[in-house]
């Protein structure tokens, strides 16, 4: 019997021939990446509990001043201090402030196929999008593997996703994940492994793809895979970087159960509050008044999802009755965006472009909201008071969607305005 | 044995509702501690230390924060029983040795029902309602790290070889 992609990858780590779901096997990393929503924590337990002095390689552990930056209050500030005072202390190679957010980061700069990445961070599974196993790992995990360079896994159970077909115009990537979500249910991937597949996947665009895997943990999975192809092994090499290992699933692999979809009719979807699963059609929302629309996150601030917005809001102003928030996720998509005009377009449509960072989706510096107030963002999370307000609420959809009622500060269908 | 009173929750309880964003950032665990869960009465209003939280499907779900289970067992929560909780959630509380049972029976406990948790046979008494309860059995590696109080002490223990 063979083995899939998932379990060839931890296997190689793990220097075992063949691995089963359910085995525990103790697995090499190739890089942990920490950010600043844990890593003085991690920090802590590194020093005062664990004893350790160095880190196991200094040039394998990255960390990246995302969440908070720029410092929004003295407390952050002395966090961020303390990470660059570790940093320094450490002598690591990759240390990261004001380049965006460091999933984005990871994509344009480290990640390659065949790798095992761990990230104190749970959206830490989108590097699956290039073939890479990837997930996220609490401070005291974190900790540990910086000491030793390995950490203990259980071998997922899969299930593999099937996506035939092609997008209708209007409709993204961001829907596909919001409807598998929806159908898998919130818990319905607890523990498992995601992986895509099928002539979708082979359509999307490397950025689309990592919208897919970037969500899969909000149905609860460890991983989400897919195998890397032409496209990925352009992306990395344009950036100067070589696959670890290409690993394919076996024809004879197995999986805990295949779903397959014809995305061809597939419509705009919506996550409504406060839990990621509520997933229903556009239609169901249609004409909702919003306070606030956010357009970024590492499911959807990459230059593509920019683009997509862009096309729709040019000519055109947003409602004076919604907040329109656009923040880049990185650097390099902030730059691409103003070179090529995008942003200008966006300005004028009236929205406010803030710094690459995590900005409104983590809840904490930029854009919180009052009680009663709505939010629509391309985020991947709704869940009750992350925004601010215990008493708001936050509908999550695609960069068209938003796009769309951006310009009526109602949920609107894009398909009207495209 | 673990004696304390059920502080209920639902299903999909996340890890931002355990510490907002916006604490996280505060120098210290103790620090934080007066926040755990600050929106939910129920624990607010009732919770004492020693008391076990009952959840239902997914608890500790969304964020990777360890701090969430680091407040929690700050606060003195005796343990987490629930009809299952979220991977990442889940492995940070092992690791910082407050204990975590997934019970599929989590729903026929009521909001303050007097509970006694066995650690070492993972069997429930509910006092109030005189039922038993079974949880489900951790893989003897989690149980070890689990038994030696989480997994910086499995490791004091037995540094060489370790992983």
């Amino acid at each position: 019997m063979g083995m899939n992609g998932i379990e060839k990858i931890l296997a190689h780590h793990s220097k075992e021939k063949t691995v089963r779901p359910g085995q525990i096997v103790e697995a090499s990393i190739d890089l942990v990446m920490t950010n600043d929503a844990t890593t003085a924590l991690t920090c802590d337990i590194f020093k005062s509990q664990l004893k350790a002095e160095k880190v196991w390689d200094a040039s394998k552990v990255i960390m990246v001043i995302d969440h908070y930056t720029p410092s929004n209050s003295v407390e952050s500030a002395e966090y961020h201090k303390r990470m660059r005072d570790f940093a320094a202390e450490q002598n690591l190679r990759y240390s990261y402030e004001s380049q965006g957010i460091c999933h984005q980061v990871m994509l344009e700069n480290h990640v390659v196929p065949g790798q095992l990445v761990i990230g104190a961070d749970s959206h830490t599974c989108t590097y699956g999008s290039l073939g890479a196993l990837s997930t996220g790992m609490g401070s005291t995990d974190i900790a540990v593997s910086w000491v030793e360079g390995k950490l203990w896994f259980k071998v997922p159970e899969t299930i593999k996703i099937v996506l035939n077909g092609n997008l209708p115009r209007g409709v993204y990537s961001k829907d596909m994940i919001l409807r598998i979500i929806g159908d898998l249910t919130a818990k319905g991937a607890t523990y498992k492994a995601l992986e895509f597949t099928g002539e979708l996947i082979d359509d999307l665009s490397v950025d689309s793809r990592a919208t897919l895997t970037n969500m899969v943990v909000e149905a609860g999975a460890k991983f989400g895979y897919m195998a890397p192809d032409e496209k990925t092994l352009n992306y990395i090499k344009e950036r100067g970087r070589e696959p670890l290992e290409i690993v394919k699933s076996d024809n004879d692999a197995e999986y805990e159960k295949v779903v397959t979809y014809d995305v061809s009719d597939l419509t705009p979807q919506i996550a409504h509050p406060h839990s990621v699963d509520n997933v229903k059609p556009i239609s169901e929302f249609a004409g909702l008044k919003v306070d606030e629309i956010f357009l970024g996150a590492c499911t959807n601030g990459r230059f593509e999802d920019l683009e997509i917005a862009a096309d729709i809001l040019k000519g055109k102003k947003v409602s004076s009755d919604v907040r329109f928030l656009v923040t880049p996720a990185s650097k390099n998509v902030y730059r691409k965006a103003l070179d090529t005009g995008l942003l200008r377009i966006l300005l004028d449509a009236g929205a406010f472009i803030n710094h690459p960072s995590c900005s409104t989706c983590f809840g904490a510096t930029q854009g919180v909201l009052a009680s009663g107030e709505r939010l629509l963002s391309t985020a991947n999370r709704n869940f009750m008071g992350r925004v601010g307000s215990p008493q708001s609420e936050i509908y999550l959809g695609s960069p068209a969607t938003i796009a769309a009622s951006a310009i009526y500060a109602k949920i609107t269908d894009p398909r009207e305005v495209i | 044995m673990i004696k304390g009173k059920a502080i209920k929750f639902g299903d999909n309880i996340d890890t931002d509702q355990i510490i907002g964003a916006e604490h996280l950032t505060l120098p210290t665990i103790d620090d934080m501690v007066k926040y755990t869960f600050i929106n939910h009465k129920n624990f607010t209003d009732d919770f004492q230390q020693g008391d076990i939280i009952v959840g239902g499907h997914n608890f500790g779900c969304g964020s990777s924060r360890e701090q969430a289970a680091a407040v929690l067992k700050k606060a003195g929560v005796g343990a987490i029983i629930a009809k299952s909780f979220a991977r990442i959630f889940f492995r940070n509380a092992i690791n910082l040795g407050l204990m975590v049972l997934e019970c599929k029976e989590a729903d026929r406990i009521s909001k303050l029902d007097h509970l006694q948790l066995d650690p070492m046979t993972g069997k429930i008494k509910n006092m109030t309602k005189h039922q038993d309860y079974q949880t489900t059995a951790l893989p003897p590696y989690i149980k070890a790290i689990l038994d030696a109080g989480g997994i910086v002490n499995y490791m004091r223990d037995r540094p060489p070889d370790f992983c």
